[in-house]
């Protein structure tokens, strides 16, 4: 089974690309499936149903969702084969920008958007610069001149990817994007694949339900803005220590 | 160097094989698209911009040179080759037309940025009615203006051998400016167009018809004939129009006075 596991920026278009794409699939009579992983609430699993392939769908809801993804992974690739997937899509969603999906022997496609502004490849962090393949939409609306400079920008947060122009509306790019996908290994076991950028820490008292604000809250893993030292010097009070 | 591209016709709506088997385009020629809406223009110049190899719904296949464009074994080469204008494009960049033009110039790695800079400010100036400014913001610019500029930038920055145009009557500028500064250079031109005059401007056009090449036509000297009978009738429209947006009122006088 080809794992796929999809990010990106919201908005950016990660459902409609792959709709498209997985109809090119199924018209070669390819088995698929899909699972959506999100924060609180998702509707794109309807946009998948109605493809007539297996979905599922998870939510991560009071978790860390980029946590609760990993932790499942294992579960989902199960799933997947059970249906008898050739190809199994995993749409991340709500992961932050500390954050990267990609697995070792999966193939990871990050979406982005040209609208999303010039210092966007640069402020996705890891979840583009780790992607094997990265999808730039809706280049339909912006000048020739930002495009290129978009993708100079992509090229240079991530000099070994595959770069794509899609467009999610009409589905241009998502033949070639079937095409890559079939040229991307099989996974045999998910178990013991590492992924490729660890994630944040964060065991503070926040992550157990804490809401209160100021110092005298917190406990555990909690890290503080450095103000620089001049600031620490004028200010009357101390800061609080950064020290863990 | 491209001396041609060649448009290996595949399949329209219906899966019947396109009328133009194959269509060459040479360097220095204006190629239009005429046909109706929704007959599939705008698909054809999609085509040659990601330079087709069967994959795309039509299955044409475009070739460089005699050479099919996957044989370009580097993507980032072929990429530069084809540049486009379009009519849903706009800019988005919140920074001023100076910054931007040479931020485009050093995403090229093109020498003397701020000379080029220029250069493209200057020619956009030629096309749009109205002045641009180095400082003013990109996002501001009207319709005219950035059109305008985004032709002028993709002439001399993007300097891309094949330039695709998508209806850019609608633009604002002087369109018919803009294509001969274009063709000029020696560079491939297709333009999608439902203006006659920028049809009959070009050497020839490609009629689409149920999406696929419908039929062939080079432009008669009879057309070009008739084209300056056009371009004197647009020129009258023309100051109407003027006459109107400068707040005249038109009458038999003023028309005498044209």
């Amino acid at each position: 089974m080809r794992f796929i596991i999809v990010s990106g920026p919201p908005s950016a278009g990660k459902t409609a690309v792959m709709i498209h794409t997985i109809r090119h699939l199924l018209k070669d009579g390819i088995k698929v499936a899909a699972c959506k992983i999100d924060c609180l609430k998702t509707s794109d699993d309807d946009n998948y149903r109605a493809l007539g392939i297996p979905v599922a769908v998870g939510l991560s809801e009071y978790l860390c969702p980029d946590h609760f993804f990993a932790a499942n992974l294992e579960e989902i690739y199960a799933w997947g084969s059970y249906h008898g997937a050739e190809i199994l899509i995993l749409e991340t969603a709500g992961l932050c920008h500390r954050c990267a999906p990609a697995v070792q022997g999966c193939q990871s496609i990050c979406v982005i958007d040209n609208l999303s502004g010039i210092d966007t490849p640069q402020k996705v962090g890891p979840m583009l610069s780790t992607a094997d393949v990265v999808l730039i939409s809706k280049g339909d609306v912006v000048s020739q001149a930002e495009r290129e400079v978009f993708r100079q920008r992509v090229e240079m947060a991530n000099p070994d990817a595959a770069v794509l122009s899609v467009n999610g509306l009409n589905g241009q790019g998502s033949l070639k994007l079937k095409k890559i996908i079939m040229e991307s290994a099989s996974v045999n076991r998910i178990e013991g694949q590492e992924l490729r950028c660890s994630m944040p820490a964060a065991i503070c008292s926040y992550c157990t339900g804490e809401t209160m604000i100021g110092s005298s809250y917190q406990m555990g893993n909690v890290k503080k803005v450095d103000f620089g030292k001049f600031e620490k010097m004028r200010s009357k009070e101390p800061l609080p220590s950064s020290d863990v | 160097m491209i001396d041609s591209i060649s448009v290996i016709g595949g399949k329209d709506k219906d899966g019947a094989a396109e009328a133009i088997p194959l269509l060459d385009i040479r360097a220095g020629e204006i190629l239009a698209v005429v046909g109706t809406t929704g007959s599939g223009k705008s698909m054809l110049i999609a085509d040659i911009e990601q330079w087709a190899d069967g994959e795309t719904p039509s299955q044409r296949r475009i070739l460089i040179n005699q050479m099919p464009a996957g044989e370009f074994a580097d993507d980032r080469v072929l990429r530069g080759m084809a540049a486009e204008v379009s009519q849903n494009m706009n800019f988005v960049m919140d920074m001023s037309v100076k910054d931007f033009l040479n931020l485009h110039a050093c995403s090229r790695h093109l020498e003397q940025a701020e000379m080029l800079a220029e250069q493209v400010l200057n020619y956009a100036n030629r096309l749009s009615g109205e002045p641009i400014g180095s400082q003013d913001k990109l996002t501001v610019l009207s319709g005219g203006q950035s059109r305008a500029l985004m032709v002028a930038d993709v002439a001399l920055i993007s300097d891309a051998p094949v330039v695709l145009l998508d209806e850019l009557e609608n633009a604002g500028i002087d369109r018919l400016a803009a294509l001969k500064g274009l063709a000029l250079q020696n560079k491939i031109v297709v333009l999608v167009t439902h203006d006659p005059m920028l049809a009959l401007l070009a050497d020839r056009r490609v009629v689409m018809k149920n999406g696929g090449m419908f039929k062939l036509h080079s432009t008669t000297p009879e057309e070009k004939l008739l084209l300056k009978k056009l371009e004197q009738s647009n020129r009258q429209i023309s100051f109407w129009r003027e006459q109107l947006r400068l707040g005249f009122t038109v009458n038999e006088e003023a028309l005498k006075q044209y």
